[in-house]
């Protein structure tokens, strides 16, 4: 990393202590903070926000493997997530899912060589009424099919 | 808002969707008592609506009574169970019921800080319901000197991320503190030492949403719907194998049957009711009351026609807890491995009946020797899928499954 990415990253980390707060307290919203901007939590990042945080970096690794939304490895600018619980599963998610490798040509945990999307799957997301259902960054989708999926892929920038 | 383009649907319903008028749930409770209101939700006989069914008013007593600066209200809305939607109905389309129960809860135990736990999966809605905070603010249902009283409130919104345990009120507190969501072990309980120590109330978002009509209807109007022992309605989340999937309000005692008849679920083989960590109901037992006398639930209830696999259906639930489990205690992270190997060695043909029994064994011994619900309940699929359905999983259909 460039001296001054980690100068502006100390920076953006410092903003979002003064807005969460300095105590244990704020490590999560401070993470998901710097995980939306960046869609992972660079060793540089952990480090800083340890700093700032007066707490040993190993903590906030700790709490970040913790969590499923929450990354330590560098992933695609835009995350992916189909539901694999069963109500989805069995109203069309094996199409759906078939179609998205196929059409990205990368698997699920995989991320497509331009960076673009990051693949992943998730369990049940609060929408089995309304399944097969995915999320895109925070957007929910619902009620997908192949084809609907596909446009919903290529209209992320 | 892709879900927001979904009509808003005209819900009815005996108790949480009858009608009420935004605010007054707040206006009536700061006239009344503290014990008042504790009276009143006593006279209700509310029990929590996340799963266990611990009186509500009990809960709320004891943090009351505890000592202390600072008290915590937090209303769970992790959602995370399998088949569970009904909080995300509530918190979209009756905000007003979820926060001003939170504001009575505060008032009534004597809190000044309300904390929402959104799981991350509901962040689309985070900026709406804070937008609703605000014009709660504004019309000073929120903030200080609530409707010129004494008495200040503000509530947070904190955002989970991606954490089934988390839900588990104990893991849910570790996770506010910004730490692994983990469980404790209890006691000590939330209501005596919760966030930060201070004593806390978790209620789930149902049973928070049930206090505003109590509190203007009254305990009594409240406890004339359900059965004696499961007052009220309750919502079910109902998905799978039917015409109409969605969120119903029902009184507690409604049997299965009844539900089925009410969705337009034809062919049902079965029905999942708890979600993951529930149990399978067979068609034979169909006449069975959603209650805490009979089946108990935070909601879930999803529908398999004759066509499902229910070894599929195992599977699927049993690598949800694998990859759910905490790790923090053996039966529970051990476990759950061991009871998905067994159902992937029945799709494949290659178990025997002895060692299947080994696993029922072992899932007996999990649910007492688990930290918490999790591992606890785990076993529930296994054991009452592998019972209720053994003809058609252990039969010449399945690859195999006949030949050991
Ligand atoms: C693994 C696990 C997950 C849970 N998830 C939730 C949840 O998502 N929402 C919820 O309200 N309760 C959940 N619970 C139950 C809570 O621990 C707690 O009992 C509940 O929030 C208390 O609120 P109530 O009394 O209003 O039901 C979960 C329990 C366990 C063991
Ligand atoms: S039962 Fe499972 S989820 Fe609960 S504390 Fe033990 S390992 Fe963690
Ligand atoms: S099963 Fe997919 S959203 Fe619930």
């Amino acid at each position: 990393m460039l001296l001054e990415e980690k100068n502006s990253l100390s920076e953006e980390i410092e903003k979002y202590v003064n807005e969460y707060g300095n105590n244990r307290a704020a490590l999560m919203p401070i993470l998901q903070a710097v995980q939306r901007n960046h869609n992972y939590v660079s060793d540089f990042a952990q480090q800083e926000v340890a700093r700032m945080l007066d707490i040993h970096p190993v903590e906030v690794y700790s709490v970040i493997s913790f969590y499923s939304f929450l990354h330590s490895k560098p992933r695609g600018r835009n995350i992916v997530r189909l539901c694999r619980t069963i109500a989805c599963d069995m109203v069309g998610k094996d199409a759906v899912e078939k179609a998205v490798t196929r059409e990205l040509g990368i698997g699920f945990g995989e991320t497509t060589k331009d960076g673009k999307i990051t693949l992943e799957f998730t369990n049940c997301l609060g929408m089995c009424d309304q399944g097969p259902a995915m999320i895109v960054n925070e957007r929910v989708f619902v009620k997908l099919d192949p084809e609907k999926a596909i446009n919903i892929l290529n209209e992320i920038k | 808002m892709e879900v927001m383009t979904e009509k808003k649907i005209e819900r009815k319903g005996p108790v949480l969707f009858s009608p009420y008028k935004r605010g007054e749930g707040i206006k009536a409770a700061l006239k009344l008592k503290r014990n008042d209101i504790l009276f009143e939700v006593k006279e209700a006989g509310l029990k929590g609506r996340g799963g266990a069914g611990f009186p509500t008013s009990a809960k709320w007593m004891l943090t009351a009574a505890a000592k202390s600066d600072k008290k915590y209200i937090v209303c769970n809305a992790d959602e995370g169970e399998p088949g569970t939607f009904k909080d995300r109905v509530l918190l979209l389309e009756y905000p007003e019921l979820v926060f001003e129960g939170m504001v009575i809860a505060g008032y009534t135990v004597g809190s000044d800080q309300g904390i929402v736990y959104l799981r991350g999966e509901y962040e689309y809605m985070l900026s709406s319901l804070e937008d609703y905070l605000k014009e709660m603010k504004k019309d000073n249902l929120l903030g200080d000197k609530i409707l010129g009283t004494d008495f200040n409130f503000n509530i947070n919104i904190h955002l989970g991320s991606g954490a089934y345990v988390c839900g588990e009120e104990t893991a849910l507190i570790e996770s506010l503190e910004g730490h692994r969501g983990e469980p404790r072990n209890r006691p000590p309980y939330p209501v005596n030492t919760g966030f930060m120590g201070c004593p806390t109330v978790v209620n789930n978002v149902e049973t928070l949403s049930s206090v505003p009509h109590i509190i203007t209807k009254s305990g009594e109007w409240f406890k004339k719907h359900g059965t004696d022992k499961s007052t009220g309605s309750k919502l079910f989340s109902v998905s799978g194998d039917c015409n109409k999937p969605g969120v119903y309000e029902l009184p507690w005692g409604t049997t299965i049957k009844e539900l089925l008849k009410l969705v337009e679920a034809k062919d049902t083989k079965a029905v999942q009711v708890g979600g993951a960590s529930g149990v399978c109901v067979p068609v034979n037992q169909f006449d069975r009351k959603l209650g805490f006398e009979d089946l108990a639930t935070g909601g879930s209830i999803m529908i398999f026609n004759k066509k499902r696999d229910m070894l599929k259906v195992l599977k699927n639930f049993m690598e949800f807890f694998v990859e759910e489990s905490c790790g923090q205690c053996t039966p529970c992270r051990i476990g759950n491995v061991k009871l998905l190997e067994g159902t992937e060695m029945i799709e494949k043909g290659t178990h025997t009946f002895k060692y299947i029994n080994t696993l029922k064994e072992l899932g007996k011994t999990m649910q007492v020797a688990s930290k918490c619900g999790l591992g606890q309940s785990s076993p529930n699929s296994f054991i009452s899928i592998l019972d209720n359905f053994k003809e058609e999983i252990f039969s010449s259909g399945r690859n195999g499954g006949d030949k050991k």
